[in-house]
């Protein structure tokens, strides 16, 4: 953000790490997880670590910390914090350090907190400990650090849990718990990971704030550039454990001087303009054909309701409690989905979109409305008997997460010869093993990994199968349940690639439901947001994402990422292509 | 929800339950083999006499009126006659059900003195010997058969050390059981001052009581280290860790509370399996408990005496679950929300 601070560097800095290793002893022998890594974060700076999976950053992090679980340990190496040997430092001085002059905010917030005790007392325990308060204070100083980190209310949530707290409330408290001894540095590993980003942009807003009025530096690890650019003032990106690239965040943006940069500036959606350009520079491929989309409607959404029953046990409904009003899950929606188009069904978690999904799949039963499919009425077919409809093979899913929603058991032919055998009824093995094949090279599945159990397969092999899987009965409708959630952003550029060619090349609709604007973007003719149940806005992509007509919709695009830098390279590359 | 709403919610729940228990085990004395009007008329009984006998057990009625009888008398707290004893069920029961109990308690709160620690150690010192011990006990626990590590006990320290008194019951010759508070010899002892009983009866418990914990020590001890490790690795612990805490607090609040929540369930189950499953430590001990009573009585075709054992273990487990389900609601905020 700021390049005047890179002049500080010239002082000590506040945490200097030289060549460090990190080894992991496993059931297969050493494995080096972090390779001769050199970094350092100045007083005030704000450095960001950016990585795919497995590239060691947050190892490296938690090596700073000394809180590598019992297999890693630091193999070689220096880190030195404001003048003090971390490498080799001893527990009593490392557990000194944690938390006064080191703190750290973690990846899913909810799961990093005590789940049976409440947040103040969490708090307390970081004063208490560190010296900050006596115990007659310690109370006040929690709710005062509620306070900072902007809970609302704060002497009511002193005493709340952290199921009882939201996704973005916890990281909130995770925050105070952090800065609640106004350590110098703080580590930030993957904080809005599985946020909305209108709640990431405030969580990061926040600790942006808070770091920079106390004067305390910040160490981002995330795997989103984007994100990345928009909060650090320098960047280093590591791949496989050791640092590729190190660079101020502007100049990383206009020059990437790594091949490995290049492609994850590339595969990050924000910048590109279609689809191909997420892909690596080498691999030109030609632009996927447009699908002219039909005016004849596939699939006809009219005021679909989901209500859930109010929270409450048997005694209460036996009092006659049940006055409470049911759940609107989704409420009263309305859309179609034309032969041949896909329509992206974006919103924040709650909003609806995946209840809409599943009701469309005939996995829940809708309350009331209609579901109308190939001219056929869905909901009159109760969820649990819709395995046996015919229109059961027209209609398939793809799940969010590859690896959950494939059988361990089960090789990969066998998870894409499934629907084959329950929906076809094909009984040649001969016949099932060549559809198997054909599909495989359909979605680009190498054919020797076809006998491969899922842990044998990576996260962008797995996502292949599952999309061959439901595509195995050439479904007119392919339902996509934030299918790239959970990959690294190249492997979703290949990914996002290969669903609009077999699209195309299949004449398929979609129904892309998704959080990621972008990527809906890149895919989608047509985009629905949802809010609450209900649709908030509807139109073609390219005019949602441009010109948002409601105000929610204007609030979802601002939260998003959006680097100075990287908007400059989008331009750029534009230019070069045109 | 409140406390309070769901431990009535589940109180409610238990009276199916136990009414369904009333019918199977009914039904099930009654198919068992054996004639109890034949066993009660003796050897030299004549066919005539064995009618005699049936007619004035009630058992020449058709099964569902034997039924509506048995359901009256025990609606007015009556459980029957125990036809090999001759007293009534309940006050053989209420004689017997204090004996097991201070039994399985002391089994108990044995086992859960050494196991508990010992989990939480061989989980934070992995592959330790500490670890390599609880992996020793936990095996030996499960594969040595109570009656056996029983008798070696006996023999060891009865028969070879003479440390250990008789294995003859709660209570030697020589002391006359102290007024009745508890039920619990060594309680009510304490009670009434009479520290020689107390002692006494104290050292009749000991070794029943380390041959049952060292039987319930496995499964207690197991799951403890299990639930420890889930804990230690799980993310809050590394928050815990991050900011610093001391490694005491982070084992004590962060670790041990979370991971009691598995414990008592297992605690719960351990309890009522030992209850009823005594009867071999009873028997070798001489030990006036429930288990053996209900052995005699299930020989012997007594149906009183098993419908009423059986039902007597099925109110006791349901008063269990409830506390386990209380202990529960205060131990984990989570579950006064779901109810």
């Amino acid at each position: 953000m700021s390049p005047q601070l890179t002049g500080h560097l010239h002082n000590p800095p506040l945490l200097a790490v030289h060549d460090l290793c990190v080894e992991f002893a496993t059931r297969k022998g050493t494995v080096t997880a972090v390779r001769s890594v050199n970094l350092q974060v100045a007083k005030g700076e704000t450095l960001g670590i950016v990585g795919e999976s497995g590239s060691g950053k947050s190892v490296t992090s938690y090596a700073v910390m000394r809180i590598l679980d019992r297999a890693g340990r630091i193999a070689a190496g220096k880190i030195e914090f404001g003048g003090m040997q971390l490498h080799d430092a001893d527990e009593a001085m490392m557990s000194d350090l944690r938390g006064r002059e080191i703190s750290m905010i973690f990846q899913n917030p909810r799961a990093a907190l005590n789940p049976i005790r409440p947040v103040g007392k969490q708090i307390e325990d970081v004063l208490i400990r560190h010296a900050q308060a006596t115990h007659d204070q310690a109370k006040r100083k929690a709710i005062e650090a509620l306070a900072k980190v902007r809970i609302r209310d704060p002497e009511a949530r002193y005493h709340a849990y952290p199921f009882e707290l939201s996704g973005g409330m916890c990281q909130r408290v995770v925050i105070a718990i952090a800065l609640a001894c106004k350590p110098q540095l703080l580590i930030a590993d993957e904080p809005t990971t599985g946020l909305d980003v209108t709640t990431q942009r405030a969580v990061m807003e926040l600790v942006r704030e808070l770091t920079r009025s106390e004067g305390m530096s910040t160490l981002l690890i995330t795997h989103d550039l984007g994100l990345a650019g928009e909060y650090c003032d320098r960047i280093i990106v590591m791949e496989k454990g050791g640092v590729v690239e190190q660079q101020d965040t502007a100049k990383l943006f206009a020059a990437p001087a790594h091949p490995y940069t290049r492609r994850l500036i590339r595969s990050t959606p924000h910048a590109a303009r279609n689809i191909r350009d997420l892909l690596p520079e080498d691999l030109r491929l030609p632009p996927p054909p447009l699908l002219s989309v039909s005016d004849e409607p596939l699939l006809e959404v009219k005021d679909l309701v989901k209500e859930y029953a109010p929270p409450g046990g048997l005694l209460q409904r036996l009092r006659g409690r049940g006055g409470a009003k049911p759940f609107r899950a989704v409420d009263g929606i309305s859309f179609s989905i034309a032969r041949g188009e896909s329509v992206g069904l974006v919103g924040e978690s709650g909003c609806g979109k995946s209840t809409t999904s599943a009701m469309v799949m005939r996995l829940l039963d809708a309350t009331s409305g209609s579901i109308c499919f190939k001219g056929g009425e869905l909901t009159a077919v109760p969820a649990g008997e819709f395995a046996r409809s015919p229109l059961r093979r027209e209609l398939q899913m793809v799940f969010q997460d590859p690896h959950e929603s494939l059988n361990p058991r089960s090789t990969a032919a066998q998870s894409i010869a499934d629907p084959l055998l329950r929906l076809e009824g094909m009984s040649d093995a001969a016949a099932i093993r060549d559809r198997v094949e054909a599909l495989a090279s359909q979605v680009g599945l190498p054919l020797e990994l076809l006998d491969r159990l899922p842990h044998q397969l990576s996260g962008g092999q797995k996502a292949r199968v599952g999309i061959a899987r439901a595509i195995a009965t050439r479904p007119e409708l392919l339902i996509l349940d934030e299918p790239t959630a959970a990959l690294d952003v190249s492997v979703q550029a290949v990914v996002l690639n290969l669903l609009a060619d077999l699209k195309a090349e299949f004449g398929m609709s979609y129904l892309f439901v998704s959080h990621d604007l972008e990527v809906v973007r890149l895919l989608c003719d047509r985009v629905i947001v949802m809010r609450a149940g209900r649709i908030v806005e509807e139109g073609p992509a390219a005019r949602v994402l441009s010109e948002p007509q409601a105000e929610y919709t204007r609030e979802l695009l601002a939260a998003i990422p959006r680097p100075a830098h990287l908007a400059g390279h989008a331009a750029a590359t534009r230019a070069v292509n045109a | 929800m409140s406390q309070l709403a769901i431990i009535l919610a589940r109180v409610l729940q238990a009276i199916p339950t136990i009414f369904g228990i009333v019918v199977v085990t009914f039904l099930l004395t009654r198919a068992l083999p054996g004639d109890p009007a034949a066993y009660f008329a003796g050897a030299s009984a004549t066919p005539e006499s064995i009618a005699e006998i049936r007619a004035r057990l009630g058992l020449d009625q058709p099964l569902p009126l034997q039924f509506v009888d048995y359901v009256r008398d025990l609606a007015s707290g009556d459980l029957g006659q125990s036809i090999s004893t001759g007293q009534p069920v309940a006050t053989e029961l209420l004689r017997r059900l204090p004996a097991s109990l201070e039994l399985t308690l002391f089994a108990l709160l044995l086992s859960v003195g050494v196991a508990v620690p010992l989990g939480v150690l061989a989980a934070v010192r992995q592959d330790s010997w500490i670890d390599q011990l609880c992996r020793f006990v936990v095996t030996a626990g499960v594969s040595l058969p109570t009656f056996f590590t029983g008798l070696l006990l006996v023999y060891v320290f009865y028969f070879l050390l003479g440390w250990a008194p008789a294995p003859l019951g709660r209570l030697d010759m020589l002391h006359i059981p102290p007024p009745q508070v508890t039920g619990f010899l060594v309680i009510d002892g304490l009670i009434a001052r009479e520290w020689g009983t107390a002692w006494s009866a104290f050292k009749q418990l000991l070794l029943p009581g380390i041959t049952l914990a060292l039987f319930t020590l496995a499964p207690i001890a197991r799951m403890t280290r299990a639930a420890m490790l889930q804990a230690l690795a799980s993310e809050y612990l590394r928050t815990a860790r991050a900011a610093g805490l001391s490694s005491g607090r982070v084992l004590m609040v962060y670790a041990f509370r979370n991971a009691m929540l598995p414990v008592v369930t297992t605690l719960g189950m351990v309890f009522s399996f030992t209850l009823g499953a005594n009867v071999l430590v009873e028997k070798v001990f001489a030990w006036p408990g429930i288990g053996s009573f209900a052995i005699e009585a299930l020989v012997v075709s007594d149906y009183a005496a098993v419908q009423g054992f059986v039902l007597s273990m099925a109110v006791l487990f349901v008063l269990l679950n409830l506390a386990i389900d209380t202990l529960y609601t205060l131990i984990d905020p989570r579950v006064r929300i779901e109810g």
